[in-house]
């Protein structure tokens, strides 16, 4: 069992958990993941290390309420504990030798790109980080960001915070103005992550998307988080779980796995509403 | 007495009611029927039947036990060369091992050797209600990485010599294959929980969630004291075809379809793990992996089930029982087929609608056997413009696995053959010191009895080793 050491909500539906688990806190490296069950019987759900305390073996993730799952995590409580939590899984991400990156999150993806934004800052690379989120009060870790990168622009669709737009619109403008990077990191939703990807390719820097198909067990054994990467004109297969969750861009086939992600929707809309009920009662 | 010329038929659940739940199919020889099975026995001088068997259990002996009624002793005599019988007494595949060598077999239906092995653990498990008593400890400590058949096997073997042995498995729960691939009605999963908490009886610590490469390296293991280090990591990643459309939703790898169902519980009414349920399902491939997905979907629901080969009858490599029983359970053979194309839904008026990228169907091409390659088996060529469509929304590849390369990434100097196995010598031994490996993360997807040999071999080894030093 792995205990909740801390508990803070981010937001209406964001919710950050510090899990005692000594062996994956030693180990997790920026870009990793872990997956975890809440209860005996439970999903396996992947998530993101947003942090880790060695000293104290704790790991920290930052999670979103969409489904089922993620709701029965938000209903637990500091001192009550996960049945499964296993990691670190996945390849760390590449940022040995970047001298000037930026960084584009979305929504809860920031979680995700946090502490890769941190660990270059920490190489003394120089950030640019453009945050989006729909409106404000689905903003987070806004001071997190501001305290890790060199320039910071936070984006918001509706307009009522920070600048009105996507987060293409300040990476366009930072393009077309002669700004360069190492490369661009982008973690967020598939469509967001797509529009990156496109913006980026007329002036041709390099662009590392990370990928977050369905999964079950992370170690490479069920091929269920697949997904197709064209390179040379040649369509490849690879798994997520061992191969990622980091790809380059300009390969994903990112409509493919856009409909893939949307498998199990019906099922998933269902299992929401049980879990809702079962809370409400 | 006149030999009886046929094995006793074990009694099964009726296929229309099994075709619908997912209790175990067979049922077992009662002690009458053991008792008259054993009596086809001849105890010949020449034992073909222990050649016969991949860990050489020693057939006759135990059989004759059963003939006296000495139900136990013939578990005791059965126990001396493996530790997994009633698990392999349910899946070894004995029409090609033990009794394909049986004397009887000549002239009539082998022994049911497989069969009395079942008995004789059910029984055991049933009345020997003695726990292990962990021995005195030896003071060497020893990490097993997965917890497979080989990996328990080597684990149980070195515990009862007074090792410390810690399991590391990267899934939530114990059993590799026997958990997560077969099926419950083939396999009850309670067998396979009961060896496990034997296991731990005997002092074994089952670490469930930890990844070897990741959570900890074998390095590491060695850092924290482990001497000797047993890798049962397994098959490792499925394969696809790589044909058009194996993206669309709806197809599935046979590992992926098999774990949502077995170990996630998917099979239940209302499961917290998806999976696609009724409708028509096609599953690729001839093995027990296929046979397992296709009478796993048939029990979830589904309308109609096939199985698409590209072989014919006599070259599936499934056991004969399961096909036997697949086929009294109504599964479609397609033989002769290879699957070219997956067809998937595309509605170009309104991308947004929910069924785009839905299996709508599958493109074969019929096969026909041509000349035998150089291991005598005739390679299926296609029939020019012979290609037809299968009419389903499920598509499950049950074509075999590739390493999975995690461990030989993550620890220096270990050696791989071309095909991504471990490479091992006859005592288990790798190419780094005090590391053995065994079972499908050497050999490739192979038997249940042949990964426990391996780690009873390899637990010899170890202790060898270790004793020595
Ligand atoms: C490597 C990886 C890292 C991830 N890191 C984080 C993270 O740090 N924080 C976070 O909030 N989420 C993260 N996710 C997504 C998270 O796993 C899903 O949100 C979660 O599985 C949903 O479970 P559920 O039962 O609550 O919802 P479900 O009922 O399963 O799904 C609800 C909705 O979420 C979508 N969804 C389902 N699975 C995923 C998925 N794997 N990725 C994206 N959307 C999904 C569904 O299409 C549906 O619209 C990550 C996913 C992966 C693969
Ligand atoms: C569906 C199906 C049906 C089958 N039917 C039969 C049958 O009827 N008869 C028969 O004889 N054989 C059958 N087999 C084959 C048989 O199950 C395997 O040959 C056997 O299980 C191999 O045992 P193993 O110990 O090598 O590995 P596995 O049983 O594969 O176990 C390996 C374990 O190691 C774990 N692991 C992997 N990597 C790591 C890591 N890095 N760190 C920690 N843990 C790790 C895995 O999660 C897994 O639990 C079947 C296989 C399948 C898939
Ligand atoms: S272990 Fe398998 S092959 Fe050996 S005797 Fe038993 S059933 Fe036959
Ligand atoms: S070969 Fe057959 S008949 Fe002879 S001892 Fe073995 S099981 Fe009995
Ligand atoms: S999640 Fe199963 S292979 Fe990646």
């Amino acid at each position: 069992m792995y205990k909740i050491v801390r508990r803070r909500e981010l937001n209406p539906t964001v919710t950050q958990l510090e899990i005692e688990a000594p062996l994956v806190a030693k180990k997790a490296q920026p870009g990793q993941f872990i997956i975890l069950r809440v209860d005996e019987d439970g999903e396996r759900i992947p998530l993101t290390v947003a942090g880790t305390n060695p000293e104290e073996g704790t790991v920290k993730i930052i999670f979103q309420i969409v489904g089922g799952t993620t709701n029965l995590l938000n209903h637990k409580m500091e001192g009550d504990s996960l049945h499964d939590f296993v990691g670190p899984l996945g390849v760390a991400t590449h940022i040995e030798g970047l001298k000037k990156v930026c960084i584009v999150g979305g929504g809860v993806g920031c979680a995700i790109a946090m502490p890769i934004a941190q660990a270059l800052h920490a190489q003394g690379c120089h950030v640019t980080s453009i945050i989006g989120f729909r409106s404000q009060d689905l903003l987070i870790l806004e001071d997190e960001f501001k305290a890790c990168s060199d320039t910071l622009h936070v984006m918001t669709d509706d307009g009522s915070y920070g600048r009105h737009g996507n987060v293409t619109v300040p990476l366009k403008e930072m393009l077309e103005a002669g700004e360069t990077f190492d490369e661009v990191i982008t973690i967020g939703p598939l469509i967001m992550m797509k529009f990156v990807v496109l913006t980026c390719k007329p002036f041709n820097v390099p662009c590392t998307v990370s990928m977050n198909p369905i999964m079950i067990d992370g170690t490479g054994m069920c091929g269920g988080c697949r997904l197709t990467l064209n390179q040379d004109g040649k369509k490849v297969t690879k798994f997520a779980c061992v191969d990622g969750p980091d790809f380059n861009g300009y390969e994903v086939d990112f409509d493919e796995a856009m409909s893939r992600g949307r498998m199990y929707a019906d099922f998933e809309r269902h299992a929401y509403e049980e879990t809702c009920n079962l809370f409400n009662k | 007495m006149a030999i009886d010329p046929k094995k006793h038929e074990m009694p099964t659940q009726a296929p229309e009611v099994r075709a619908h739940n997912f209790k175990e199919v067979a049922l077992g020889y009662s002690a009458e029927t053991a008792v008259a099975e054993a009596a086809r026995c001849l105890n010949c001088k020449n034992q073909p039947c222990v050649q016969g068997c991949p860990v050489n259990v020693h057939i006759p002996e135990f059989i004759a036990k059963i003939k006296t009624g000495d139900f136990e002793g013939a578990y005791q005599e059965i126990s001396l060369s493996s530790s997994l019988p009633a698990v392999c007494g349910r899946v070894c595949p004995q029409e090609s091992q033990c009794e394909s060598k049986c004397t009887l077999g000549i002239k009539f239906e082998p022994v049911g050797i497989g069969r009395l092995e079942r008995f004789v653990a059910d029984y055991h498990n049933e009345n020997c209600k003695e726990a292990p008593v962990a021995p005195a400890p030896n003071g060497h400590r020893v990490a097993i990485v997965g917890s497979g058949p080989s990996g328990l096997t080597c684990a149980g073997d070195l515990a009862k010599k007074g090792y410390k042995v810690s399991v590391f498995e990267a899934l939530h729960t114990a059993g590799g294959v026997l958990v997560y691939g077969i099926p419950e009605f083939r396999l009850p999963k309670a067998i396979v929980a009961k060896e496990v908490e034997g296991l731990k009886a005997l002092g074994v610590d089952v670490e469930p969630n930890v990844v070897i490469g990741k959570t900890l390296t074998i390095d590491e293991l060695f850092e924290e004291g482990y001497e000797a280090v047993f890798v049962g990591s397994g098959a490792g990643l499925p394969n696809f075809m790589n044909i058009p459309g194996e993206a669309y939703k709806g197809v599935y790898s046979a590992n992926e379809f098999l774990t949502r169902s077995n170990l996630m519980k998917a099979y239940q009414d209302s499961p917290i793990t998806p999976i696609m349920k009724g409708g028509k399902v096609a599953v690729v491939g001839g093995g027990n992996v296929a046979m397992d997905a296709a009478r796993t979907a048939l029990r979830l629901g589904a309308e109609h089930v096939y199985i698409v080969y590209r072989r014919s009858m006599e070259e599936l490599p499934a056991r004969k029982e399961e096909v036997e029983h697949a086929i009294e359970e109504g599964i479609d053979f397609q033989l002769l087929n290879n699957p070219v194309e997956i067809l998937g839904y595309n509605n170009p008026e309104n991308p947004r609608d929910p069924m785009n990228g839905f299996v709508t169907g599958m493109k074969c091409i019929k096969m026909e056997l041509g000349e035998p390659d150089a291991k005598g088996r005739r390679r299926p060529m296609p029939i020019e413009g012979s290609e037809f469509v299968l009419d389903v929304d499920t598509v499950v590849m049950a074509i075999g696995t590739s390493p999975n390369p995690l461990i030989k990434a993550t620890t220096k100097g270990l050696e791989v053959n071309n095909h991504g196995g471990i490479i091992v010598n006859e005592n288990g031994l790798t190419s780094r010191e005090n590391v053995y490996a065994g079972g499908d993360a050497v050999t490739g997807a192979a038997t249940v009895i042949s990964a426990m040999g391996a780690g009873k071999v390899a637990a010899k080894a170890i202790d060898e080793a270790l004793s020595a030093k």
